[in-house]
C-alpha cells in the first residue's frame, strides 16, 4: 500500500534522509523510531508529498505523487507532529474544513464528521471550541482531522507528544481500531514502548538512515543479551571486573545496590548466584528482565534514544 | 471550490469570532476617524477656540489702549511683564505681546520718518508658531490703523513733523497734507479720525465638491483611518499565516490535494473581503452620522476601494513571504505600516511634508488611496480621476504578490 523507496533529502550540507526504503502492506502498522533529529519528519514530509525527494520515489497504492493537486494524496492523511486545529474554531467546523479540503460536502461531509466524532469520543464536544479542550482531547480531534476524508494510508508523526497516559491509551485504542479496519498507518515516535505495543514492524532510524528492520521480535534477537538479572545486595561488591570476566556475562552495570548483568542465555542465572554467593556478596532479591528496543538501539548506536 | 470556500470561510469566521480584532477593524477607525474630522473640520463659530494672549502694554497711551481687545479670534489679557515670559515658557499662554514705554510717541514719529521705529515684543511658544504668526498679523493691522489714527491729529502730527529732519519743501508740502486732513476729519458726518485701515477684505472660498457645499473634513479622515486599519488587517493577514506554518496547520493543508493558487488565493480573497468590510463599515458610519458623501463618482470609490483591498492582501503576502517567524515579521511590519500611512497623509496632509518627502509619497501606495479616496468622496471628481490610483494600486499588488509568490516557503515545511 505504502512503498518508498531510496529516499534522499539534503538541506544544504545537512543530509536529513540518506537512503531511506519503507514498505507497508494494506491493515499494518509500520514504526518509525529513532531520537529527535533523526530524520523521521522528513522522512514523513516525502511520503506525504509535502517534501520533494532529492532521489527516490514513493508510491501509494502503486500511484506515484503528481503535484500539488496529486489525487494519490487523498490516499493519505496526516497528522502532524503539532496540534494542527483552528482553537478559534468549534471541534465540528475544523473536521468539516479538513473535510472540505479534501472536496467534501452537504451530507457526505455531516456522515465523515459524525464517522470521526464517534471514532475518537468527542461527539458531545462537536460545538466546543477546541481551545476549551485537554491536551489529550485535543490529540484526539487531531488525529480525527486526518480521517475525515477517510484515508487508506495514515501518517502519524508522534501523535502522541505530550499526551497523559490515559489519554494516550485513547488514541492507542483508535489505532488499534483504524488497523483492524485495514489501514494502513505509519507512526513515527521515540518512544519505544508505543512503538513495541503497535507495530507490526519497526524500522529504527538515525542520523537520517534505516539502522535496522525488523519485527519487534526480530528486533529484539540483535540484542547482544538474551535476559538482565537484577540482583539487590546487603552490601558492597568488590570484585567486579572478575564478575565482568565470567563466561556468559556480556555487561554489567551498578546502580546504588543493585547489580544488573546481562547474560547470553537464562541458563546462566544459577551460576551467576552461586559464584556471587561464593564471593561474599549477600544477595537480598533477585529478578530478571528481557531486553528492550532501547537496548537495541543502544547496541546499534552506542547511544539511548532520549540522549542520541 | 469546495476547499476555496472553505478556506475563506474559515479566515472570516476566525475574524469575526474575535471580538478583538473585530473592533480594532471597526470600532477603531470611527473613533479616530471622527476625532480627527471634529478636530481639523470647521467648526461653529460658538466651538472655534480663541487664542490666549498675554498683553503687557507699558506704554498705556493712545495707541495702545485696548490692544487686540476687539478681536474675535484672540483672548487679550493684561499682564505684567514679570510673570508674562515665565507663563510663554511653561505653555500656559501661547503668546504673549510686549510693548515697551513711549511706544506710542516713537510710533507717531516714525511714521514722518523720525527718530527709531521701536518694537513690539512677541513672546511665543514654539509649539504655536502658527498661533503667533495670526497675532503679529492682527497686530499690523491694528497698530497700523491706531498709529495713524493718533498721528495724524493736527498737533500730534506737527510736533512730529517737528521733530524730523526734513527739507524745508517737504516740510512744506507734508504741512498742506496736515491742514487738508484736518479739514476733511473735522467736515460735517468726517470719520472723524479714524486712521488708515487696510483697504480690502478677503473673500475665501473652499473649493470642494461644488459651489457652496462645505468642505466635510471627516471624508479626509474617515479615509485615513481606514486606509491605516485595513493595512494593520494585513498585517495580521501575513501574521496569520505565519502562525499557520508554526503551528503545523501549513503542513496539513499541503498534505491536501490543494494548489498553491488555492491555498494563497483563499486567503487573499479573505482578506479582500474583509478590506472591503472595513471600508464599507467605516464610510457608512461616516455616511449616517458626519453626512459624508460620494460626491464624485461611486464606480471610482468602489474601484479604489477594490484595488486598495487587494494591495492590502498582497501586502499581508509579502509580510508572509518575508516574515521568518510571527515575532520576527509583526515588528517589521507594524514600523513598514505606520511609516506608509504616515507617509500617505493619512494622519496629516502630505502639503505639510517637505517638498522631497512630497516626491518620496508618491511611491507609497498607500498615498495613493487616500488621493483616490479624496477624489471620489469630498472633492467631488469623477471616475477619470480614480484611475491612476487603481492602477498603481493594482500595480503594487502584482508587484507585492508576485514577491510573495516567488519568496514563499513551500518546500521543507
Amino acid at each position: 500500500m505504502l512503498v518508498a523507496r531510496n529516499l534522499y533529502k539534503a538541506y544544504g550540507p545537512l543530509q536529513a534522509v540518506g537512503g531511506v526504503s519503507l514498505d507497508a502492506g494494506v491493515g499494518q502498522v509500520i514504526g518509525l523510531l529513532g531520537p529527535n533529529g533523526a530524520g523521521k519528519t522528513t522522512t514523513i514530509g516525502m511520503l506525504a508529498g509535502l517534501v520533494t525527494p532529492d532521489q527516490g520515489e514513493v508510491r501509494i497504492a502503486g500511484k506515484p505523487f503528481g503535484g500539488d493537486t496529486s489525487e494519490t494524496k487523498c490516499l493519505l492523511g496526516l497528522v502532524p507532529q503539532e496540534l494542527a486545529l483552528f482553537d478559534e474554531l468549534p471541534a465540528g467546523a475544523n473536521l468539516d474544513l479538513f473535510g472540505a479540503l479534501y472536496g467534501l460536502n452537504g451530507k457526505r461531509l455531516a456522515m465523515e464528521r459524525e464517522r470521526v466524532f464517534a471514532l475518537v469520543g468527542l461527539a458531545d464536544r462537536a460545538k466546543d471550541k477546541v481551545d476549551t479542550f485537554s491536551g489529550g482531547m485535543k490529540r484526539r480531534l487531531n488525529l480525527a482531522a486526518a480521517l475525515m476524508h477517510d484515508p487508506q494510508v495514515l501518517l502519524l508523526d508522534e501523535p502522541t507528544v505530550g499526551v497523559a497516559p490515559q489519554s494516550r491509551n485513547a488514541i492507542f485504542d483508535n489505532l488499534e481500531a483504524l488497523k483492524a479496519a485495514g489501514k494502513t498507518l505509519l507512526y513515527t515516535t521515540h518512544y519505544m514502548e508505543e512503538a513495541a505495543r503497535l507495530c507490526d514492524r519497526i524500522a529504527i532510524m538515525d542520523h537520517g538512515k534505516v539502522i535496522a528492520e525488523d519485527t519487534v521480535s526480530g528486533l529484539l534477537r540483535l540484542a547482544p543479551v538474551e535476559s538482565f538479572v537484577v540482583i539487590d545486595l546487603a552490601g558492597a561488591f568488590g570484585r567486579m571486573a572478575e564478575l565482568q570476566e565470567l563466561d556468559g556475562v556480556m555487561e554489567v552495570s551498578v546502580s546504588g545496590a543493585a547489580l544488573r548483568v546481562g547474560v547470553r542465555g537464562m541458563e546462566m542465572v544459577g551460576p551467576l548466584l552461586t559464584w556471587l554467593a561464593a564471593n561474599g556478596a549477600v544477595v537480598e532479591h533477585v529478578r530478571t528482565e528481557r531486553p528492550t528496543l532501547e537496548t537495541v538501539f543502544l547496541h546499534l548506536t552506542g547511544r539511548t534514544l532520549r540522549d542520541a | 471550490m469546495t476547499a476555496f470556500i472553505a478556506l475563506v470561510r474559515k479566515d472570516l469566521r476566525i475574524f469575526f469570532g474575535d471580538r478583538r480584532a473585530v473592533i480594532m477593524a471597526f470600532a477603531a477607525p470611527i473613533l479616530i476617524g471622527s476625532f480627527f474630522g471634529y478636530v481639523f473640520g470647521p467648526k461653529p463659530a460658538q466651538e472655534q477656540s480663541r487664542v490666549r494672549v498675554l498683553v503687557v502694554d507699558e506704554d498705556r497711551s493712545e495707541v495702545t489702549r485696548g490692544l487686540l481687545a476687539n478681536e474675535a479670534t484672540v483672548e487679550a489679557v493684561e499682564a505684567g511683564l514679570a510673570e508674562t515670559r515665565d507663563a510663554v515658557r511653561k505653555g500656559k499662554a501661547p503668546v504673549a505681546v510686549v510693548v515697551p514705554k513711549g511706544f506710542g510717541e516713537a510710533a507717531g514719529q516714525a511714521l514722518f520718518g523720525a527718530g527709531v521705529k521701536p518694537q513690539i515684543g512677541v513672546l511665543f511658544d514654539p509649539s504655536h508658531a502658527v498661533e503667533a504668526s495670526m497675532v503679529k498679523g492682527l497686530l499690523t493691522g491694528q497698530m497700523m490703523q491706531a498709529v495713524t489714527r493718533v498721528g495724524f491729529k493736527p498737533e500730534a502730527a506737527r510736533r512730529a513733523m517737528d521733530g524730523a529732519s526734513l527739507l524745508p519743501g517737504d516740510k512744506a508740502a507734508l504741512g498742506r497734507l496736515l491742514d487738508s486732513v484736518e479739514a476733511f476729519q473735522a467736515r460735517p458726518g468726517g470719520s472723524g479720525g479714524g486712521g488708515l485701515s487696510v483697504p480690502f477684505a478677503m473673500a475665501d472660498e473652499a473649493v470642494t465638491a461644488g459651489s457652496g457645499v462645505a468642505y466635510n473634513a471627516y471624508a479626509h479622515s474617515f479615509g485615513g483611518m481606514a486606509i491605516q486599519f485595513m493595512l494593520f488587517m494585513g498585517i495580521d493577514v501575513g501574521i496569520g499565516m505565519l502562525l499557520l506554518r508554526q503551528r503545523g496547520l501549513w503542513r496539513r493543508f499541503r498534505a491536501a490535494p490543494l494548489s498553491k493558487s488555492v491555498l494563497l488565493g483563499s486567503r487573499a480573497v479573505s482578506a479582500m473581503v474583509m478590506g472591503m468590510l472595513i471600508l464599507g463599515v467605516v464610510f457608512g458610519f461616516a455616511y449616517l452620522v458626519f453626512d459624508v458623501r460620494i460626491s464624485g463618482s461611486l464606480l471610482g470609490f468602489l474601484g479604489v476601494c477594490a484595488a486598495f483591498s487587494l494591495m492590502t492582501a498582497a501586502y499581508g503576502m509579502l509580510i508572509a513571504a518575508i516574515g521568518k517567524t510571527p515575532e520576527a515579521a509583526r515588528g517589521v511590519a507594524i514600523l513598514g505600516t505606520l511609516l506608509m500611512v504616515m507617509l500617505s497623509g493619512a494622519w496629516v496632509p502630505s502639503f505639510l511634508f517637505p517638498r522631497w518627502m512630497q516626491a518620496v509619497t508618491m511611491a507609497v501606495p498607500a498615498r495613493w488611496a487616500m488621493d483616490g479616496l479624496d477624489a471620489m468622496t469630498w472633492r467631488g471628481l469623477g471616475v477619470g480621476e480614480a484611475v491612476s490610483p487603481i492602477l498603481v494600486l493594482l500595480g503594487s499588488a502584482v508587484v507585492f504578490g508576485g514577491v510573495a509568490v516567488w519568496r514563499f516557503r513551500w518546500e521543507g515545511e
